[in-house]
């Protein structure tokens, strides 16, 4: 996994709540065996006519967002469906990292497991960067991880909370199941306990 | 004496395997249900990583979600890139060892069904599976909740979880359903009261004695949805029902082993005087048959209310609403019973179990679906589609004017061929009314199955209790 540290660049602004997974990436593009090549698809029915067509009016089709690696959104993003496909396609499109007031639990943990930072913020401030994000290229947003900081292109600074182990992950590009691995012995005594006390799990 | 638990709580602890100082715990998961769509990229990991499958023993697999429902699928899946999936399901599932249903077993169906059918679910268990709907294993006061594929890697290679644990939420549902008010109903009228972020952060136990009262398929319902109002998971204590559910299945415990199930599975209910973090209070009585009008869960009304105003909302409700409003093409001020529909679906996860083919076959029986309407129904396993056919429920159906498909996810999510067309307006008993959800431009009405029938044979969205 790439380590994600500080990021500066373009915000996607995408003022709507609940922004599903279905929408992110649709029900068609999860046949794929594969974890690649699902950033075309990225908001596939929202980006693109029935016939393939660019929609010129939404954000990622129009210039400087097509170049997009931090998206804005409203409450509840990455509602719905576990498919993993949904931080895949956004990673493989350029996006490293999702500002909202909210998401939904397991979007939530599957962009840790990516390289992809979520960053839950108040309504004010995802407010005031939306705005910010509506200028387009003049507006370049800084993501700080270790400072745990988001800066608008103004130079106000906002302050977000995060889980101290999921940090420490994303800092250094950690592989979970090289770490879990590491704890075999307390699986296997859990599984000798389980063996004795529910012999029938 | 300890701290009261919740229910929660109990099986929390008695799956911990490990915990850091900072309370990050690994989970040990007992048991791990897998389908083709979110595991190929992770058997692949194992793979590269020259890892194997911990426990094969505790894996089971079963292709749902893009198989075909009409018979010719025997003869093999047409679509290249869903045949491509289901054989690399059968290829891992042969290859790492695991239990397998495959497509043309008659024990094969939609995973959330097939579990608990075959004994495998059980109280006090965890279950994972890369999929959201593993909420409805709740039913059986088993922490049940879906996974992405990077953590159906991580199961397969530890049998366990990274985990922090998530706040203790109640819902109760105090007194008895009326008449055509289902468990359906019930689910919906929660989610669109609290919201779908209402759960977030939580795990939420369902009580009451209208929970009590529904039979296991109906708390399956009721847990299933779970997750679209945000929570990690839905929890139910088990009881006598969920006992005698169990008794019997193909891998339920037998014996002595079953007597100490039992003993075991009898503690496992939340203590009086237990920590809550939320709680939420609702009565049966205030329940009617409900659906949704718009593209998301929350978007919920009694079937005797009209199409709201997005001005009756707040914050960014508002946009929202007037964006469904415009997907679904519905005007405000439109009475809900005066909507015309197109299209009828019976099954998936959340309504695809033999109770919910008998509450619609009850309502279609000596009906026929309104003129030009269309109407599929897609048991959730071939057992249950067994089931229905001993029972003649097969016949309602067909005779009604339904398609009786093979098991399978189909139209809920519309990856097989089982789609809307654009603009179609369907009656849906599946759980998500998502933009595209059932196909490009298709607009989803979910309802309790004897309201979709009822809606299939008065070709408008129908209140049921007129037909009872």
């Amino acid at each position: 996994m790439t380590p994600f540290t500080s990021l500066t660049g373009i915000a996607a602004p995408m003022p709507l709540v609940n922004i599903d997974t279905d929408m992110i990436i649709p029900k068609q593009f999860l046949k794929t065996i594969q974890r690649t090549g699902l950033g075309k698809n990225l908001f596939d029915e929202m980006r693109y006519t029935p016939d393939g067509r660019e929609i010129p009016d939404f954000v990622l089709n129009r210039e400087p967002w097509r170049r997009a690696e931090i998206l804005i959104a409203g409450a509840n993003f990455g509602c719905g469906s576990s498919r993993e496909h949904a931080p895949w396609a956004l990673l493989d499109f350029g996006i490293r990292c999702v500002i909202a007031p909210s998401f939904a639990d397991i979007f939530h943990g599957n962009c840790f497991k990516n390289g992809i930072l979520p960053v839950t913020l108040p309504q004010a401030a995802v407010d005031h960067l939306m705005e910010d994000a509506q200028k387009g290229a003049n507006a370049r947003i800084t993501v700080n991880l270790p400072e745990q900081t988001v800066t608008a292109s103004d130079g106000t600074v906002f302050a977000f909370e995060i889980d101290p182990f999921r940090k420490h992950c994303l800092l250094h590009g950690l592989d979970d199941i090289g770490l879990t691995l590491e704890k075999a012995a307390a699986i296997d005594a859990y599984e000798a306990r389980l063996k004795a006390e529910r012999p029938w799990v | 004496m300890s701290a009261p638990k919740t229910l929660y709580d109990k099986i929390w602890d008695a799956h911990v395997a490990h915990e850091a100082p900072d309370g990050t715990c690994l989970l040990y998961i007992d048991r791990h249900l897998v389908h083709e769509v979110t595991s190929p990229q992770a058997f692949e990991g194992l793979r590269m990583a020259g890892r194997r499958v911990r426990c094969p023993g505790r894996t089971i697999a079963v292709p749902d979600h893009n198989v075909p429902t009409t018979r010719d699928r025997e003869q093999g899946i047409a679509n290249e890139e869903s045949r491509i999936q289901v054989e690399t399901l059968d290829r891992n599932a042969r290859e790492f060892g695991i239990h397998y249903y495959p497509v043309n077993d008659i024990r094969q169906g939609i995973v959330h069904i097939v579990g608990p059918e075959q004994g495998w679910t059980l109280p006090g268990m965890t279950v994972v599976c890369g999929d959201s709907h593993t909420a409805t294993h709740g039913a059986f006061g088993a922490l049940a909740h879906g996974i992405g594929t990077s953590e159906v890697e991580h199961v397969l290679a530890t049998q366990t979880l990274i985990q922090k644990k998530s706040k203790n939420m109640k819902v109760e549902v105090t007194g008895s359903l009326g008449p055509g008010v289902t468990a359906k109903d019930i689910t919906l009228s929660i989610i669109g009261r609290t919201g779908t972020a209402g759960g977030t952060g939580h795990v939420i136990e369902y009580c009451g004695e209208a929970i009590r009262g529904l039979s296991m398929e109906g708390r399956m319902t009721v847990c299933n949805m779970a997750i679209e109002g945000g929570a990690r998971a839905g929890l139910i204590a088990p009881d006598e029902k969920t006992f005698d559910y169990v008794r019997g299945r193909p891998h339920a415990p037998k014996g002595a082993a079953w007597e100490a199930a039992l003993a075991w599975w009898r503690t496992l209910k939340s203590d009086e005087g237990a920590h809550w973090d939320k709680v939420v209070t609702i009565r049966a009585e205030e329940i009617a048959p409900v659906v949704t009008w718009g593209t998301s869960p929350e978007d919920v009304l009694p079937i005797t209310g009209s199409v709201p105003h997005p001005e009756e909302f707040e914050g960014g409700k508002v946009a929202a609403a007037r964006r469904s409003l415009d997907y679904m093409g519905l005007t405000p001020g439109t009475r809900l019973q005066d909507i015309p529909i197109d299209a009828v679906f019976i099954g998936s996860c959340t309504n695809g179990r033999i109770e919910d083919l008998r509450a619609a076959a009850a309502v279609l029986k000596g009906r026929r679906l309104a003129e030009g309407v269309r109407g599929m129904v897609v048991p959730g396993s071939g057992l249950v589609r067994l089931q229905a056919e001993e029972e003649g429920l097969d016949r309602i159906f067909t005779e009604a004017g339904f398609e009786w498909r093979l098991a399978g996810c189909s139209m809920c999510l519309g990856m097989n061929p089982d789609q809307l067309r654009p603009g179609e307006r369907c009656a849906a008993t599946s759980n998500r009314n998502f933009e595209g959800r059932q196909g490009r431009g298709g607009r989803t009405h979910l309802m309790s199955p004897a309201m979709a029938a009822a809606a299939g044979v008065m070709g408008r969205l129908t209140d049921v209790r007129e037909l009872l």
